[in-house]
């Protein structure tokens, strides 16, 4: 497929969510962006408008963005009503000024979910992925004790499956497109990359139960199998992955409440 | 004059970091605790250190200016890490890839450093297997490797076309690990504006809160900087947008040596650059020289025709012509000065000119279109993406962009620079890579340092400290480091009316591009030599920062990165024009062979520059750090 | 977290109590339905069923204790999960309204269909188990009928022929005529397929037996058991409006004035 090539120029009207900060109320503002090469970036838009505000002497669009690639997961817009926007398997900064026509009236809005609180205009605060990786989303290995990578082999099948899971970029999306504001998508990515490795194993129970309880108790909400958030992944990460998590959790919980265990577990450490 | 001292330790090369690991002091694991460690950065070499550090037990502070330690750029490395691992059984050995390494570095690293990357590599991919890393396996369930550019073995270790993001996902877990248990206090959205020195010896930061806009002062027995290259000089590069020198430039600016900052390297395959508005160069990355061929037409008239409809004799695959040994997959730099070449000479596609075809027609012939997709799937994605065609059809447009700086602060063997206390990880540094790093080394050094250097050497500076030795940050140094960051702020903001940051990075930009870029001469290095200080001038006459500095500021964030890069780029191109010789990335016209390849001069140039400030205003002094090639014959190189 | 708290305070646990109860309501919708289709047989099948779930006592209290558990337990944790889920979407930022990329109707309206289906339960039991509306025609104030063969359950005649047993297949067909109440047991039997089509879909995705492989499967069976279940429930009071089922042969409505017993 050669897509449209074209370079004739285009004009539309920004609809930006503006908020000065946490506590501020926001509205949406419009701001007209001229002439633009469709071969342009979303996010080189936002430069031009910007730099046009500050000649101006207005306070620039805050939002936030890093890579321009789509591989550090910091941008983070809802376009109209998309998180990512138009298009499938792509991050903010991947979506070009062809995806719409001239004249369009686009609306940009910062990731809308309680745990990711706005900090200003279209940048959010997402530390709580943070918070959920340092309760479990590790396999403990101090560095220097590792055994010869090809003493443990992984099949190819699980290594691929773990790295479809592993693709995750935290950006947030799926928190976003989900209407409870669920963090399952992230969270079981996780959990099944580490899962699928034999490395994995020892730590595999405790893993999920820990990101699960961290999870919740940070105000995410809870799953209503909508899928929404893996067609709004800018990695397309499959929601098969919450069906693995959700066995994982149970499992875990089942074990645990019927597993002896040894009393000295947990101390020195 | 500062005092450069390499402490590579005496002994066959082989055994050197063997005999340095037994010889240096260390700290009793009772005592670690007591000793607080800043590292600023978290990308490879900044997050695994911090995890290490804390892993062994020291208290550690980790400062990113990230939302999160994830979001560091090492995550966007595509191709892979090379480990002598030899699992291949095709040759490869520790000494293999120290050579290729310090060979592909065109005889300008230092030999000890270089064997020491070499012997860790092994480490690394262990370390990141049992990590969790789902790098590339075979149907045996065994790591997959492939062949990369520089080397005749198959040594890179690699998760599809993300090793990057996966090595750092690697490293950052092992970090969140640590700030889980407690023993990492991890500051994110926090940017260093300022290395503090009590008595000469780097205690401490300054660090802007980018949310709130607090300048606050952390106080360490020892910092630790992980903060990256300075590509960003350029402007459009394949960095990402907020990539920034401010720390190493802020430590230079206290005392630290910049060493060899003109060592930069242009990756050869690029999207090509299509507007004014741009704001970023994408990487595809250079694994697709694997089975991609690189060509130009033969005839300039047929530059702007279909590529489909030129035939197969009016095609000039220049790589496989003039490097048959090697062919496409000949080092960077010799691949991206090949590629001006043929461009200069009007032969280059698009309709700026300035690109080359990687054309794909064979590998889907021998592989067919799966084939091709499952090896490089996504980077066909992005290209599509990006330029709206599909690399199956047509072929990619490409052209060199920078990519990676070699140049970084001095540092010696214990990867300390010449301010004691004061440690340089990663890119950040100078030490590995010499004039040109080859493909799939920065991962491997970042993590090198990270988990398997600074750990044994920072312990043989903090052992002739006391625990508790570390200085308040009250201490009047703190206070006065602060000052100076508040009053640099407020000069930002002063300006009421003005132009945009942006525009002065993109003028930068351009003057880095065309008189120090790809190929540099005498003459327009002087020309960039008198435009760099006039747009410094102007910059701070005329830049208009909106807002405040008291909340989320990006416009103040970037001005005070691009007031960095503009001092940063005249140093730059200061020590291109003193390096009278052609080196890996530093090609000097004058300094070429009949054939354009690079003419070295080991007998005059075969130190690191150091260059040491002076104070504002004042040109800085040139330290010269002797290159003494113990066991290898420094020779010419040659991919032919 | 012990077993009970993981399963009661957590989201998949809770997810988990909503799949099974669930999957338990579905166990019973079905027999109620297969139940209910013996209507089409002669009136000892369906009378003789009724007397004979009656007979069971105990339980039959049991089966209703369980039952209604679920029905609780399903109800609390959508509940739970709801109230929990909007404020999860509570922002300091914009409160735009969610634009759906690919969720399907059934998944949407969920919840409304669950309100529906509720409703209908709670009118269905006053109709034909209470007797709460329409009395006149409730079984117990119907003529007694008097088995003509016995009623075997597993080859065991558990109803003999010649008892005197309540007239289950009067009372549905009575019901069923009126316009209004087949409507609406229509319309609500419709909400509660689709409320089934997440349903089922979402078992498998919580207990985690849902993947890609067979995903496609598993909704094409939801949508063939749901589609099933509903033209198995139109076809009660569908025929019954078209005429095509009236009352039994021998059906003699009963005398208004009050009977001397």
């Amino acid at each position: 497929m050669v897509a449209d090539n074209s370079s004739t120029p285009l004009s539309v009207t920004l609809r930006v969510w503006r908020q000065a900060g946490p506590d501020q109320p926001g509205k949406f503002v419009d701001y007209p962006a001229k002439d633009l090469s469709p071969h342009m970036s979303f996010l080189e838009m936002l430069d031009v408008v910007n730099d046009e505000l500050t000649t101006k002497g207005e306070e620039p669009i805050a939002f936030a963005h890093d890579c321009r690639e789509g591989i550090c997961g910091t941008c983070s817009c809802t376009i109209n009503g998309k998180p990512h926007g138009p298009g499938r398997g792509v991050a903010t900064c991947q979506v070009y000024m062809r995806s719409f026509r001239d004249g369009d009236v686009i609306v940009v809005e910062p990731f809308q979910a309680q745990p990711f609180p706005v900090i200003k205009d279209l940048v959010t605060d997402r530390s709580a992925f943070d918070k959920i990786m340092q309760a479990g989303g590790f396999i403990t290995v101090r560095a220097g004790s590792a055994p010869d990578a090809n003493s443990i082999p992984v099949p190819k099948e699980d290594a691929d499956l773990a790295m479809d899971a592993a693709a995750c970029i935290g950006c947030g999306a799926c928190v976003a497109a989900c209407k409870n504001a669920s963090a399952m998508l992230f969270v079981a990515a996780k959990v099944s990359q580490l899962g699928l490795f034999p490395q994995g194993q020892p730590e595999r129970d405790k893993r999920v139960l820990a990101m699960v309880g961290t999870m919740d108790s940070l105000g995410f909400g809870n799953c209503t199998n909508q899928y929404e958030c893996s067609a709004a992944c800018p990695k397309t990460i499959s929601h098969d992955f919450i069906a693995r998590m959700n066995r994982d959790y149970l499992a875990a919980s089942f074990r645990h409440a019927f597993k002896p265990a040894s009393a000295s577990t947990g101390g020195a450490g | 004059m500062a005092k450069l001292e390499s402490k590579v330790p005496s002994g066959p090369l082989a055994d050197k970091w063997r005999k340095h690991k037994a010889e240096i002091k260390l700290v009793n694991p009772a005592n670690k605790r007591k000793y607080d460690i800043i590292v600023v950065g978290a990308g490879l070499a900044g997050s695994s250190a911090a995890a290490t550090l804390a892993e062994l037990g020291y208290k550690v502070k980790s400062f990113v200016f990230h939302d999160s330690p994830r979001r560091a750029h090492s995550i966007a490395a595509q191709g892979g890490i090379n480990a002598a691992k030899n699992y291949q059984n095709d040759g490869d050995s520790v000494h293999r890839l120290f050579y290729d390494t310090l060979k592909g570095g065109d005889y300008r690293s230092r030999e000890a450093n270089v064997h020491r990357l070499a012997e860790v590599s092994v480490n690394i991919i262990d370390q990141c297997a049992a990590q969790g890393v789902p790098f590339a396996r075979e149907y045996g369930g065994l790591l997959a490797n492939r062949s990369f550019g520089g080397a005749q073995v198959s040594r890179t270790f690699y998760a599809r076309g993300q090793t990057g993001q996966q090595l750092l996902l690697g490293a950052y877990s092992a970090l969140s690990r640590m700030v889980g248990a407690g023993a990492v206090e991890l500051h994110t959205n926090s940017e260093m504006l300022d290395l503090v020195l009590v008595d000469g010896h780097a205690k401490g930061i300054i660090v802007r809160d980018l949310i709130t806009g607090e300048i606050q002062r952390h106080a360490a027995d020892a910092v630790i900087l992980a903060t990256g290259g300075y590509g960003n000089v350029f402007n459009l590069s394949t960095y990402a947008r907020g990539s920034n020198a401010s720390a190493i430039w802020r430590a230079y600016k206290r005392g630290a040596c910049l060493a060899n900052p003109c060592y930069t390297q242009i990756h050869p395959t690029c999207i090509p650059v299509s507007g004014d508005y741009q704001s970023k160069l994408t990487l595809m990355s250079e694994s697709l020289r694997n089975d991609g061929r690189i060509w130009v037409p033969k005839k300039k008239e047929d530059r702007l025709k279909e590529p489909g409809a030129i035939a197969e004799v009016d095609r000039d695959y220049y790589l496989e012509r003039m490097y048959p040994a090697f062919g496409n997959l000949c080092p960077r730099d010799i691949a991206s000065r090949a590629a001006k070449r043929v461009c200069d000479e009007g032969r280059g596609v698009g309709e700026t000119g300035l690109g080359v075809y990687l054309d794909f027609a064979d590998a889907i012939r021998r592989l067919g279109e799966n084939g091709v997709r499952e090896r490089y799937g996504n980077l066909f994605d992005i290209y599509r993406e990006i330029t709206a065609e599909s690399a199956y059809q047509v072929p990619m447009r490409i052209y060199p962009a920078v990519h990676y700086t070699m140049g970084g602060l001095w540092v010696d063997y214990n990867l300390m620079s010449n301010i004691p206390g004061l440690f340089v990880l990663g890119e950040a540094n100078f030490s590995d890579h010499g004039a040109n790093r080859l493909g799939a080394s920065a991962l491997m050094q970042g993590l090198a340092d990270g988990y398997f250097v600074i750990p044994y050497t920072i312990g043989d500076y903090l052992a002739s400290h006391k625990p508790g030795s570390r200085p308040s940050p009250d201490a009047p140094e703190f206070m006065a480091a602060e000052a100076g960051v508040r009053a640099l702020n407020a000069r930002l903001l002063a300006n009421k009316t003005g132009v945009p940051v942006d525009h002065f990075h993109k003028r930068l930009g351009k003057i880095m591009w065309e008189h120090c870029g790809m190929a540099r001469n005498a003459a327009s290095l002087r020309k960039a030599l008198q435009e760099i200080p006039k747009l410094r001038e102007e910059f701070w006459a005329t830049v208009k920062v909106p807002g405040s500095g008291a909340t989320l500021n990006q416009s103040l964030e970037r001005a005070g990165r691009v007031a960095d890069f503009i001092e940063l780029g005249e140093l730059l191109c200061l020590d291109a024009l003193t390096r009278e010789e052609s080196c890996g990335g530093h090609f000097r016209e004058e300094h070429q062979f009949p054939d354009g390849e690079c003419k070295r001069d080991d007998e005059n140039f075969a130190f690191v520059s150091a260059w040491e400030f002076q104070g504002e205003g004042k040109a800085p002094l040139l330290n010269k750090e002797p290159l003494n090639y113990e066991f290898v014959k420094m020779s010419v190189r040659n991919y032919k | 977290m012990s077993l009970v708290g993981n399963l009661f305070s957590s989201s998949i646990g809770r997810k988990f109590l909503m799949a099974v109860t669930g999957l338990v309501l579905v166990g019973f919708v079905i027999g109620h339905l297969v139940g209910n289709l013996q209507i089409f047989e002669s009136p000892d099948h369906i009378n003789g069923y009724a007397a004979f779930l009656h007979q069971l006592g105990p339980l039959l209290w049991v089966a209703r204790i369980v039952l209604l558990l679920c029905v609780g337990l399903h109800i609390w944790a959508a509940t739970v999960l709801t109230l929990e889920n909007r404020e999860a979407r509570e922002s300091n930022g914009p409160r735009s309204a969610k634009k759906w990329i690919r969720a399907t109707l059934a998944s949407r309206m969920v919840r409304w269909t669950g309100y529906v289906v509720l409703a209908f339960v709670l009118y269905h039991l006053a109709q034909f188990t209470l007797g709460v509306t329409g009395t006149a025609h409730f079984k117990e104030n119907l003529p007694r009928y008097t088995m003509t063969a016995d009623y075997r359950v597993a080859g065991f005649p558990v109803i003999k022929a010649g008892a005197e047993v309540l007239d289950v297949h009067s009372m549905v067909i009575l019901g069923f005529q009126s316009p209004l109440v087949s409507l609406f047991y229509i319309v609500a039997v419709g909400l509660l397929s689709l409320h089934l089509l997440h349903g089922l879909d979402s078992f498998f995705q919580t207990v985690g037996w849902r993947s890609a492989q067979w995903s496609g499967t598993l909704r094409k069976i939801a949508l063939v058991f749901c589609a099933a279940y509903f033209l198995g429930n139109l076809i009660i009071p569908g025929s019954v409006l078209i005429g095509a089922k009236g009352l039994r042969e021998g059906y003699k409505a009963p005398v208004t004035v009050a009977t001397n017993r």
